[in-house]
């Protein structure tokens, strides 16, 4: 019989106890019903629908993150929990429609009175200006504030962190120098922006760009009132255009916001504006946050990337009316790099394919509800592009291997036994070190010899997103997520596959894939205005690029969210990778 | 014989070897933090560009051109060697310092570590929220624990042997290997979530009264102060036995004092010098940020920026940071030797 | 040396009845009360400590009685239970034992008519220090290192008499004048570690006698000491001794340290008293093989090194399992001289072998008056 030392023997009690403990303090006594006063809408209640459906204004909203934004500044933010959560207090010549779901995507206007009037060589955006647009301060809101937000873009030392889409559309070749630079009194000296007047605005794009609404309706597209701008320093109080203006901000800590009473709801279609009141708390333990959640402290997590594993377990167990599986948009990928030896022979990135388990990999990082969907096409389910194709027969075996095949390309790649490979994981990123352990065992049954190389996540621009240091350091596969920026083929797929976006730096094109078809191919579906057509030709692209077996999707994630008892019109909206949509969020007050 | 009083040699150290002796610790505090930060700025801002990586990036963020990752470059001075950066650091705590790039200039004043890059605030301004709240969990803890650990202690080493003597100890021990995050999530399910006893509070700032901070740092307080009363109730014990057994007890015993005398008098005052230098540390450790302690209980000290900077690679705060923490420790220390001085007038200031 | 006479330990009537003429026989006594007047009466005094080996037995059956101005000399080597007496004397044997494991102790220690065993603890601890003192052995380690000379005179003095510190500093710095401390007004402010060996045993000394205490135990005073300070301690203890008129018991491992001092002696071995006398009686008749052996380790000037005799061969008994017989046996050079092993068999009884002159051996006082004439006192 093995002996126990008494020391052990205690440490083993305590845990049980604890457990015990755990379990029955983390659900308030397990109950069903009063976790934060009242019963949930129903399990995934806000998938395609709106759960609690209310116009009743009043009240707080309390939220709580791990994580602070990214930056509270529009033109600096890139998190796509930011941007959902500046819709708040910034505002856009156009913006995403207030609804559940798909129709979420759709484009409405919001400072605007009606979408761009676009002229015929799709080179001209032509917008007029909503009557009765304030600022917090009660001045009028005008078209030149639209295009100073927009000019403080090209400002690229001070007003880093942001996405460059708009810039670069508008000026490629980077002539202008941003507002802080400019020597026209008015500070508005960038030509392809044009405000004849207060309320008319005109952007002259060199090349026609069929997305070029998405990147306005970005935060990056909101207006900023020159004489507010404080430069850096506008991160740590936003000037409000939106019903709701900073009270408080403690970056990292606390952000406090309340009704801007000079915004008029009548000049703002698709703000409902219900709380009174948004208290957001940062606050790093996440096992305490999600625990709080459920205790009905606070109505919904910013960050939403979901709960942890033992807050999960709970909500699903005893809550699961206030559980929603949310569909993300992101994609979990392993990219292999043309670069390396020996992924330049399409067979070896074929064998990789044929020789994972999907299956096994989805089980790793969680199992389905927690992980996501197998699978199988480079697109996620939420952007134009996506198709059932599956060449590998990946969804058909049900995501298992087929070890034959992968044996079988390693021949035709003149590798019969094998060859080795380096696999980079982020170590911050909750489950993907596991995964990569995962797939290591898997592809060495066929005889590729993974090692795997843990990397700081916060890294990731200069190390995996630099080619001269991935060679250097002989990275050959890269274990990664990616989520559109906006839901087009552009916004999702060209930092990724277009060979004009590797960059020496803050390079996402990993695979470094450098296929002129491919380029041709964006170019093609960026001129096309018909987002139907559109979605036709990345369909074409996401078949070259799996036919080429050049970037190997695995997952379509999925999390497990928290919807607070109290909070009413909270809907999935997939412009926001799959969060509530936070502007229309209210709360039952009692 | 040997009997003649050595006339003159006043045992004590007078006024003067004290400055002296406060002033040659305090250059070798400076350097000592000169070192520290100069590693810290090593191992952060050059063993990654050695690397190959760019600061700039860390920076910017996302879609950096190469132009803007100049300009940031410029304005930073990350292109100037180490020595001429570290220089440009330590110059900006006493004087402030500009960050120019061309025309555009952005002035950080003194006491200036830098901007943080993630929020373009001050450093200055983080630390100066961060360490009242890692002072006051510090200070309070420590008083609970070193209370508690050491009655605990004197009260087991007087009872060896009994009951009392091995339930505190087996406690101690539970303390000792218990992790605080453990702790922390059971103290805050029951008191916080079961019991509703404590409230805490999301955040800490001056600004709060009294009663939250309180409320909010009781448990951490408590936690903190079990897994460190353990080890100092079995330090003072170990200690207290040794010194029942010394000779001057025995005396004064024969001379009659009474026994709580005794021990707080004359067994307790011994016993203090180790379990000074083990708190001394503690303590300084404590100041620099009780990592475990505000992340379990998101307290906004500077062990929760520590982590925040270190995750985000928020360069200048993570430097700030470990310039506290290696200030705190160095201070405490020096405090702990003057305070041995104090204590035992054989250790001289010398 | 050893100039017996000085120091008036020629035998007289008080040197006789100093020492009690109970010895084996403390039984018949009527336990309860004191057997006779004496200043400090010890009888039958036992102390055992449990441990896990089994019972020490560090005192078995002890008894003696000493009276105010005179000095009785203790002596044996250690582990013979001559320190452990006097700490129980004190009431210090369970010095820093803290726990289950207590000492046993028993018999009367009968002191000024109060019986110090059966006394409450606080009785006891208010006569300690005020009618009964002790010098310890190395100054050094008995004075506390954080406070100084000065702090623990007060302390000592202000235990037991209600005084401001100013007064008790006063009497401080009196003391320290006493012992011989030069400038004691400055030197009462000095920590024990700026003082020198004897320095410190005379502030020790200054300590113990604040209280003008009637008994004083000096626990090997001079041990630590370098010779040349061990005389000069030596003289201040004699001369406060007169000056105070207190009782002193001297515990030494050296027969030298007593011979100047002592009126009375008492020889312990393994726990028991072998000899008992006057010091003129146990230094010129000795009627113990083992203080035989003592006297042959004294040092002399004026001989050789290597014409001593050597002391005492073989090395001290267990006190948990002492040899059967007589406890010295094993190392008795005449252990085989009474018949029928005797020595191995049977304890010897304190006798009185002379008028107050008692000692424990089998041998008779022929066989023994031979040996020392013959064989022992030549070589000494």
């Amino acid at each position: 019989m093995p002996r126990v030392s008494p020391k052990r023997r205690l440490t083993a009690g305590a845990a049980l106890v604890v457990a015990a403990l755990v379990t029955t303090t983390a659900c308030g006594g397990g109950d069903d019903d009063d976790s934060g006063g009242g019963k949930g809408a129903g399990y995934n209640a806000s998938l395609n629908k709106v759960a609690n459906p209310s116009k009743k204004a009043g009240g707080t909203l309390r939220m709580v993150g791990k994580q602070d934004l990214d930056s509270a500044d529009p033109q600096r933010a890139y998190y796509g929990m930011s941007w959902d959560f500046m819709r708040f207090y910034t505002r856009q010549l156009v913006s995403y429609d207030t609804k559940p779901g798909k129709e979420s995507t759709k484009l409405v206007p919001d400072l605007a009175e009606s979408t761009a009037k676009i002229s015929a060589d799709g080179k001209t955006y032509t917008y007029k200006l909503r009557d009765g647009l304030t600022w917090e301060d009660g001045s009028a809101l005008t078209s030149k504030d639209v295009k100073y937000g927009i000019e403080r873009l090209w400002a690229t030392d001070t007003i880093t962190g942001g996405p460059g889409y708009i810039r670069q559309t508008l000026d490629p070749k980077g002539e202008y120098k941003g507002p802080y630079k400019d020597t026209s009194k008015d500070k508005l000296g960038l030509k392809a922006i044009e405000t004849p007047d207060d309320k008319t605005i005109i952007f002259k794009l060199p090349k026609r760009n069929g997305d070029f609404e998405q990147f306005l309706a970005m935060p990056a597209g909101s207006a900023v009132k020159a004489a507010k701008d404080t430069k850096a320093k506008y991160t740590q109080r936003p000037f409000s255009a939106g019903p709701y203006k900073f009270a408080e901000y403690k970056a990292g800590k606390k952000i406090v916001l309340v009704r801007n009473d000079k915004w008029k709801k009548e000049a703002d279609p698709i703000r409902p504006a219900l709380p009174d009141k948004i208290d957001v708390t940062i606050s790093a333990n996440l096992e305490e946050n999600d625990k709080r959640l459920m205790d009905g402290d606070y109505d919904v997590d910013l960050n939403g990337t979901g709960m942890t594993q033992s807050g999960r377990v709970t909500a699903v167990q005893k809550h699961k009316n206030n559980v929603d599986n949310m569909h993300t948009s992101f994609v979990r990928y392993v990219a292999l790099n043309h670069n390396a030896k020996p992924f330049d022979n399409v067979h070896c990135r074929k064998a990789v394919f044929y020789a994972t388990d999907f299956a096994g990999l989805q089980q790793t990082r969680g199992g389905e509800l927690a992980a996501g969907e197998i699978a199988n096409s480079t697109f996620p389910k939420a952007v134009p592009g996506y198709s059932d194709y599956d060449p590998y027969g990946i969804l058909a075996r049900k995501g298992k291997p087929d070890v034959a095949k992968a044996k079988d390309e390693l021949k035709q790649c003149d590798k019969p036994s094998g060859f080795s490979a380096k696999l980079t994981a982020r170590n911050n990123n909750p489950g993907e070190v596991d995964t990569a352990e995962a797939l290591q065992a898997q592809l060495k049954k066929v005889g590729i010899n993974v090692s795997v190389e843990q990397l700081d996540g916060a890294d990731s621009a200069s190390i995996t997103g630099s080619p001269s240091v991935v060679k250097k350091r002989g990275y050959s596969m890269q274990m990664s997520g990616w989520g559109p920026d906006f839901p087009t083929g552009q916004g999702y797929a060209q930092p990724l596959f277009d060979s004009r976006f590797l960059m020496e730096n803050g390079n996402y094109n990993e695979s470094q894939i450098k296929d002129k078809k491919i380029d041709a191919l964006f170019d093609k579906a960026i001129g096309e205005t018909d987002p139907v057509k559109g979605g036709e030709i990345y369909k074409e692209l996401d078949k070259r690029i799996l036919d080429q077996a050049d970037w190997m999707p695995f997952l379509y994630e999925k999390n497990i969210t928290w919807r607070g008892s109290r909070l009413t019109n909270a809907y999935m909206s997939d412009a926001y990778n799959g969060r509530y949509d936070y502007v229309s969020l209210g709360v039952n007050q009692k | 014989m040997t009997e003649a009083p050595h006339e003159g040699a006043p045992g004590t150290a007078g006024p003067r070897t004290v400055l002296a002796y406060l002033i040659r610790r305090l250059i070798a505090v400076i350097i000592m933090v000169l070192v520290v930060l100069l590693a810290t700025f090593t191992v952060f801002y050059m063993l990654p560009k050695w690397a190959g990586q760019d600061i700039a990036v860390l920076f910017a963020g996302k879609q950096a051109g190469a132009e803007q990752l100049e300009g940031i470059r410029t304005k930073l001075g990350l292109d100037d060697p180490l020595i001429v950066q570290f220089w440009d650091f330590i110059k900006g705590i006493p004087m402030g310092r500009d960050y120019v790039n061309g025309s555009d200039v952005t002035h950080c004043p003194a006491p200036c570590f830098g901007y943080s890059f993630r929020t373009e605030a001050p450093v200055w301004e983080t630390l100066k929220d961060a360490l009242p709240v890692t002072g006051a969990l510090a200070a309070g803890a420590c008083v609970l624990w070193l209370g508690a650990g050491v009655l605990t202690g004197v009260v087991s080493a007087l009872k060896r042997g009994t009951i009392w003597d091995r339930a505190a100890m087996t406690t101690a021990l539970g303390g000792v290997s218990l992790p605080v995050f453990f702790t922390g999530m059971i103290a805050m399910g029951i008191f916080v979530h079961n019991l509703g006893w404590v409230e805490i509070a999301d955040s800490l700032s001056t600004d709060d009264s009294i009663d939250v901070w309180f409320q909010t740092l009781i448990l951490p307080w408590i936690v903190l102060a079990f897994l460190n009363a353990a080890m100092y109730a079995r330090l003072t014990r170990a200690t207290m036995l040794e010194v029942l057994g010394e000779d001057y007890i025995r005396t004064a015993r024969a001379k009659g004092l009474g026994e709580v005398v005794v021990i707080r008098r004359h067994a307790l005052r011994s016993a203090m010098t180790p379990i000074l230098t083990v708190f001394g540390l503690d303590l300084g450790v404590l100041m620099g940020g009780a990592v475990l302690t505000e992340s379990t209980f998101n307290l906004p000290g500077l062990g929760l920026e520590a982590v925040r900077a270190i995750s985000s690679k928020d360069l200048p705060v993570i430097l700030g940071v470990t310039l506290c923490a290696a200030l705190a420790i160095a201070i405490t220390n020096l405090v702990v030797d003057l305070l041995y001085a104090v204590i035992d007038p054989r250790v001289r200031l010398g | 040396m050893t100039e017996l006479s000085k120091s008036g330990a020629t035998p007289d009537g008080a040197a006789t009845t100093a020492v009690s003429t109970s010895g084996a026989a403390v039984g018949e006594v009527v336990s309860g009360s004191p057997a006779s007047s004496a200043f400090l009466e010890v009888r039958d005094l036992k102390v055992h400590f449990p441990t896990d080996d089994g019972l020490v037995k560090s005192v078995d059956g002890l008894s003696f009685t000493l009276e105010k101005g005179r000095t009785l000399g203790i002596v044996g080597e250690s582990g013979s239970g001559k320190s452990v007496t006097s700490l129980g004397i004190l009431g210090l044997h369970t010095a820093g034992q803290y726990g289950r494991r207590k000492a046993q102790l028993s018999g009367e220690i009968w002191l000024n008519g109060t019986d110090l065993l059966s006394a409450p603890a606080d009785e006891v601890r208010k006569l300690r220090g005020r009618e009964m003192a002790m010098i310890f052995q190395d100054p050094l380690s008995a004075l506390h290192p954080y406070y100084s000379i000065g702090t623990q005179i007060v302390e000592a003095y202000r235990v037991h008499h209600d005084v401001d510190k100013k007064v008790a500093r006063k009497r401080a710095i009196e003391m320290l004048d006493r012992v011989g401390i030069p400038q004691p007004d400055k030197r009462v402010d000095s920590y024990p570690h700026e003082f020198s060996g004897g320095m410190r045993q005379r502030a020790m000394i200054a300590m113990a006698l604040v209280n003008n205490p009637e008994l004083l135990i000096a626990d090997e005073p001079t041990t630590a000491l370098d010779v040349t300070v061990q005389a000069q301690i030596l003289d201040l203890i004699r001369d406060l001794q007169k000056e105070f008129g207190s009782a002193v018991i001297m515990i030494t491992h050296d027969l030298g340290v007593v011979a100047e001092m002592a009126d009375d002696l008492l020889v312990m071995y393994g726990g028991r008293c072998v000899e008992r006398g006057t010091a003129q009686q146990v230094f010129y008749e000795p009627q113990h093989p083992y203080t035989w052996g003592l006297l042959g380790s004294m040092p002399r000037i004026d001989r050789e090194e290597t014409e001593r005799l050597v002391p005492v061969k073989g090395s001290p008994p267990s006190l948990i399992n002492l040899p059967s017989g007589c406890a010295f046996n094993p190392r008795c050079p005449y252990a085989d001289v009474p018949k029928d092993q005797i020595t191995r068999t049977e304890r010897p009884e304190l006798r009185e072998v002379g008028s107050g002159h008692y000692s424990a051996c089998h041998m008779s006082r022929e066989e023994r008056t031979k040996i020392w004439t013959e064989e022992i006192a030549p070589k000494l």
